[in-house]
């Protein structure tokens, strides 16, 4: 009877202890301003997505997401807790209620929406899987890799696409499999593998970590969509809105010029459409149980989509990343966003 | 009458037994409600039919015929072969090099001694993983590229992307001598046995015996060999595309684990082999020293027999702890159970119960089963008490 | 008859002095001879370069890989991150939280492991339970006006030595438990002792810890979370008091017969005769397997980097891949061995000192 008595009140134990919290089922909202930080799972390292520096401050696209959601339903973009997740525990951190949001380079796929019980609340990068090979090897196109060892992360989408890929091409291919980003840009820079394949974003990320990124080229290929987005839990529809809304109206302020130097002076515009976006005017955010203003702190504190993309990934950042497909549907790209009204 | 009851302790273990099992049984129950509704509420999907699902991903060594198009079902094996292949390359190594290394820790030679004992204290003391880490990371992936490899004869070649060796391809008539080898295998152990028995009921082994255990073992296959005109080539790895073709491949993923688990279990077998050596009474290598054997075999006859009842035991152990060590495998990316099945499969189909207590059963099968044979051999060889 | 006395002979030579044990131990045979010349000459060809790399060639302070020569060891990295590789990403202002930590580590050792020192009851109960309570409030702080710090942030040797140590004491008393369990004349408390037993000592750790990490937050209400540290923890735990069991398990039959029965005829119940009689003297006799059980555990605390943990290894690893760094993964490793290596051989020593201790009495 010790034992089961042992059994019972070990975790009865552990939860005073002060590695527990306990959160309430039901309204993710509630729980989130109850405990007054978000908690975020993001990439353990991934220069333009997610990454600490050596401090331990975090930065990239995924991490300013979080922050805006932070900013619009705290009112606080630094009141975040940033989980760093690999691939293979991202979907049971979410499951689980560990995080509250998932903001971590994931493919938006039918499996995930279907039978893992997540949802997708939106895309907030086009991307798609590339390949990189040394340049000594004279490789011009992906078509040229048949035999040819390749490294890859376990437990990704690209892994399927890579063996889909090769298979319809009748080709062969070795897969050398890491279990972290970092581990593929590893093996690449040794040798052990002659191609690098991932999404194209990561391929330009993982090339300045290379020991001489000017030998590494990317190939044209683009061998699959990969809409990358944040998740959230099933069966939260004000949260779900709370997120997709959040990326809606940061792809909207860059539609309407609003940006984080401007927000102050936008909020006495007079165009109807950015006055609806500031929560000046119109739906405001009581529907989503936030605040009036939640709009304008997500401009305000973190900026609109194309100062988050340039800061990050884009000109201002050493990845210098092409808008391409993520420029706005009206600047001939396919980012576009429901209107706020 | 409740309180006698109490105080008889008959009465007092049925009930305490009872409690016992009615909180297992309501813990058990708690933990499968809550996974139920946890499951449930969160839509993940459950049952075994992922099994038969096309897998869609490739896996870098098959010892059975493997594709992206077979089944979640078909990784399982894979996994599980690639598991039962390293764990029997490192129980073969480990036990040669640990019995060396046993054997040299009582040499009478000072410096071997001193060496031995250094490799033991060195490497038992360090994680295994950190020693899997250190053969791959830095020492063989600094090894050059395939172009640049380092080569024996040109047959046999070391790079990056692993060890590369000539492969014999029989034709039919080969294929007859490779079984006449093998007949001829099991014809010599069944001398051996008989020479024992001989040995024993008449003192006198069997006459020959060296020559013709070797007569079978070499002329038996060269004779059908030649007889059914049969023919062997080598087929030699050779540079093609980007790395070598042809011949017997060994990932560096293999040889790092292969090399850790070798040396990191070798040096814990040592130690067993140290025990029971010494645990086997001086008297008895005197004695069989006063009937003029010489040192070897008094090593052979006298004390190894003695010291494997000793022995036995803990290096059974050992050999568990080697195949449970080698699902360390998914660190470094070579395709055992572990890193195949309960990784990239979890994580593909997502379904985490069925998968890790699959993957549980594994090993604990395995771990039972040995545990069982060794046990049997133990009784075979324990001292027969009069 | 001898008249004179016999003069005194000199001693035979070459028994005793260094060239006598020269040619006893290291040249007596033919084969020892060539044993020898090989073992010096590999020992000659390897340990100067060694000492030329790891010393004498070797860049102790620098910014970047850039700064190391290819001829010498690279301890610059080492030396460059040796504050996360103890304290992982713990806030920099608050170290001296984990320092505390060490410091209490330190004393109850040397108290419980140092005969000269008295009290070992009372170093016992601080060890057992007062040091682990206040250990956990310094350093997660949120109490008597410490900042919170959160276990993600904690990292390095720091979360190796925290995992080893709960891992310990919680593992211990469960383990006695199932031990007892195991010996027990009930049969249901028995098998159930046994099936828990070989059931975690039959599976490798990682699958333990991949169950902890993936199952376990399936297997709780949704209300609760632990967070990845304490899965972590609480997988070792069940894994590791299988093997305590049997450890304690040993101890158990070693201890004659009698004096359970003494104590049956003394009136003494079975708690009070197990606690007082049979476990003490059990326990103190299974001191070195327990000590063996816990190198392994400390050993195993580096699998947690399997899971995502950042515990010595893994932080090292992370460096590793640091771009500034390149190159610099031998230095990374050995680094890491070395810790290892120093806390592990040094408590294989002292469960040895017992053991001949023991066999002395």
């Amino acid at each position: 009877m010790l034992k089961a008595l042992v059994k019972l009140t070990l975790p009865a134990l552990l939860l005073t202890s002060a590695g527990l919290q306990a959160n309430q089922a039901g309204s993710t909202l509630e729980t989130v301003k109850e405990k007054g930080f978000l908690s975020c799972g993001v990439n353990t390292g991934l220069p333009g997505f997610s990454s600490p520096d050596d401090k331990g401050k975090w930065s990239g696209m995924d991490v300013d997401f979080c922050r805006g959601l932070a900013a619009g339903v705290l009112g606080d973009a630094n009141k975040v807790k940033y989980i760093p997740l690999t691939a293979k525990e991202r979907f049971t951190a979410l499951q689980s209620g560990e995080i509250d949001v998932l903001s971590r380079n994931t493919t938006w796929t039918l499996t995930r929406d279907a039978s893992l019980g997540l949802n997708f609340a939106g895309v907030s990068y086009y991307d798609g899987q590339g390949f990189m090979v040394s340049k000594d090897l004279g490789v011009t196109s992906a078509k040229q890799l048949d035999g040819a060892a390749v490294c890859i992360q376990s437990g990704t989408t690209s892994e399927l696409n890579l063996a889909d890929y090769f298979r319809t091409n009748g080709m062969k291919y070795q897969p050398v499999v890491f279990d972290t980003s970092d581990g593929t840009a590893k093996g690449f820079d040794s040798g052990r593998c002659d191609v690098l394949t991932s999404d194209q974003s990561q391929l330009y990320a993982l090339r300045l970590r290379l020991s001489n990124p000017g030998k590494a080229v990317v190939l044209p290929e683009v061998i699959s969509k990969e809409p990358l987005g944040p998740l959230v839990r099933q069966g939260d529809d004000q949260w779900f809105n709370i997120v997709k809304w959040s990326l809606s109206v940061m792809i909207n302020a860059e539609e309407l010029g609003v940006t984080s130097a401007n927000a102050d002076k936008m909020r006495s515009s007079a165009n109807p459409s950015i006055k609806r976006l500031l929560g000046v005017d119109g739906p405001k955010g009581k529907g989503m149980g936030l605040n009036d203003d939640w709009s304008y702190q997500v401009i305000k504190q973190v900026g609109n989509y194309s100062e988050v993309f340039e800061t990050n990934v884009g000109e201002g950042s050493p990845l210098k990343i092409e808008r391409g497909l993520n420029a706005l549907w009206s600047q001939g790209g396919i980012l576009y966003a429901p209107p706020v009204r | 009458m409740l309180l006698r009851l109490w105080r008889d302790s008959a009465w007092r273990a049925v009930l305490f037994q009872v409690l016992l099992i009615s909180l297992v049984l309501l813990f058990g129950g708690w933990i499968v409600d809550n996974t139920l509704t946890n499951l449930e509420n969160r839509g993940i999907s459950t049952g075994f039919d992922f099994l038969s699902q096309s897998a869609g991903f490739g896996i870098i060594q098959s010892l059975i015929e493997y594709n992206e198009s077979l089944s979640f079902g078909h990784t399982f094996v894979v996994g599980l072969l690639n598991t039962l292949l390293v764990s029997a390359l490192g129980i073969v190594f480990a036990t040669l090099l640990g019995f060396g290394m046993g054997v040299a820790r009582l040499s009478s030679n000072w410096l071997l001694a001193k060496v031995a004992a250094v490799y033991v204290e060195v490497f038992r003391n360090i994680p295994l993983l950190l020693q899997i880490f250190f053969w791959y990371f830095a020492v063989l992936s600094v090894l050059p590229s395939p172009r640049q490899s380092l080569s024996l004869f040109d047959i046999f070649f070391l790079n990056i992307r692993g060890v590369f060796l000539p492969e014999p391809v029989f034709d039919a008539g080969g294929m007859i001598a490779v079984w006449a080898f093998v007949v001829a295998a099991v014809l010599t152990v069944g001398l051996v046995l008989l020479n024992k028995r001989q040995r024993k009921n008449t003192g006198r082994p069997l006459p020959f015996l060296k020559a013709t255990g070797a007569l079978l073992l070499i002329g038996l296959p060269v004779v059908t060999f030649w007889l059914a005109n049969g023919s062997l080539h080598w087929d030699v790895p050779h540079l093609k595309g980007f790395g070598f073709k042809g011949g017997i491949e060994l990932l560096p993923e293999l040889l790092a684990l292969w090399f850790a688990l070798t040396v990191y279990t070798a040096a814990f077998i040592a130690e067993v082999v140290r025990s029971g050596i010494e645990s086997v009474s001086k008297g008895q290598k005197e004695a069989a020293a006063a009937l003029g054997l010489r040192p070897g075999r008094v090593m052979n006859l006298v004390v190894i027999p003695q010291a494997m009842r000793v022995i036995i035991p803990p290096l059974t152990n050992q050999y568990l702890n080697l195949i449970k060590n080698s699902s360390l495998a998914t660190a470094i990316g070579y395709p055992d159970l572990v890193s195949v099945f309960a990784g990239t499969t979890l994580n593909q189909t997502g379904q985490a119960i069925e998968v890790i207590a699959m993957t549980m059963a594994v090993y604990l099968t395995i771990s039972l089963t040995v545990s069982m044979l060794m046990n049997m051999y133990n009784r075979w060889v324990a001292l027969v008490e009069r | 008859m001898q008249k004179e006395m016999i003069e005194a002979r000199t001693p035979p030579i070459m028994t005793v002095g260094a060239l006598a044990w020269i040619k006893g131990n290291l040249f007596n045979t033919a084969t020892n001879c060539l044993v020898t010349l090989v073992i010096a000459y590999g020992l000659f060809a390897l340990i100067p370069p060694l000492i030329q790399w790891a010393f004498i060639e070797a860049v102790w302070t620098g910014e970047s890989s850039a700064d190391c020569t290819a001829d010498g060891a690279c301890w610059a990295f080492v030396n460059a991150r040796l504050d996360q590789f103890i304290y992982g990403f713990y806030p920099p202002e608050h170290t001296w939280r984990v320092d505390i930590f060490f410091v209490q580590l330190a004393v109850v050792l040397a108290w419980l492991m140092i005969p000269a020192i008295p009290g070992k009851k009372y170093g016992l109960v601080y060890g057992l339970v007062a040091m682990p309570i206040t250990s956990w409030i310094v350093l997660s702080g949120g109490m008597l006006g410490l900042t919170p710090v959160d276990t993600h942030d904690w990292g390095g040797l720091m979360v190796t030595l925290v995992l080893a140590m709960y891992g310990m004491l919680a593992s211990l008393p469960i383990g006695v438990l199932l031990a007892l369990g195991r010996r027990s004349e009930m049969p249901v408390v028995r098998t159930f002792c046994t099936v828990y037993i070989e059931l975690w000592r039959g599976v490798p750790l990682i699958t333990v810890l991949f169950m902890a990490s993936v199952m376990l937050p399936l297997f709780v209400p949704e209300e609760i979370v632990f967070d990845k540290l304490i899965r972590a923890m609480i997988g070792m735990v069940m894994f590791q008091s299988a093997y305590m069991a049997e450890v304690v398990r040993g101890g158990l039959q070693a201890i004659p017969k009698g004096q359970q029965e003494a104590c049956d005829s003394l009136g003494m119940g079975y708690w009070k005769s197990m606690l007082l009689v049979v476990l003490p003297q059990a326990v103190r006799m299974v001191i070195p397997g327990i000590v063996n059980t816990f190198i392994a555990l400390f050993k195993d605390t580096s699998l947690v980097l399997i899971i995502g943990l950042f515990d010595l290894l893994s932080i090292v690893q992370a460096g590793l891949n640091d771009p500034v760094w390149l190159g610099t993964s031998t230095e990374g490793y050995i680094f890491a061995a070395l810790v290892f290596w120093i806390f592990c051989f040094g408590m294989s020593r002292y469960s040895q000192s017992l053991e001949n201790k023991r066999q002395e009495h």
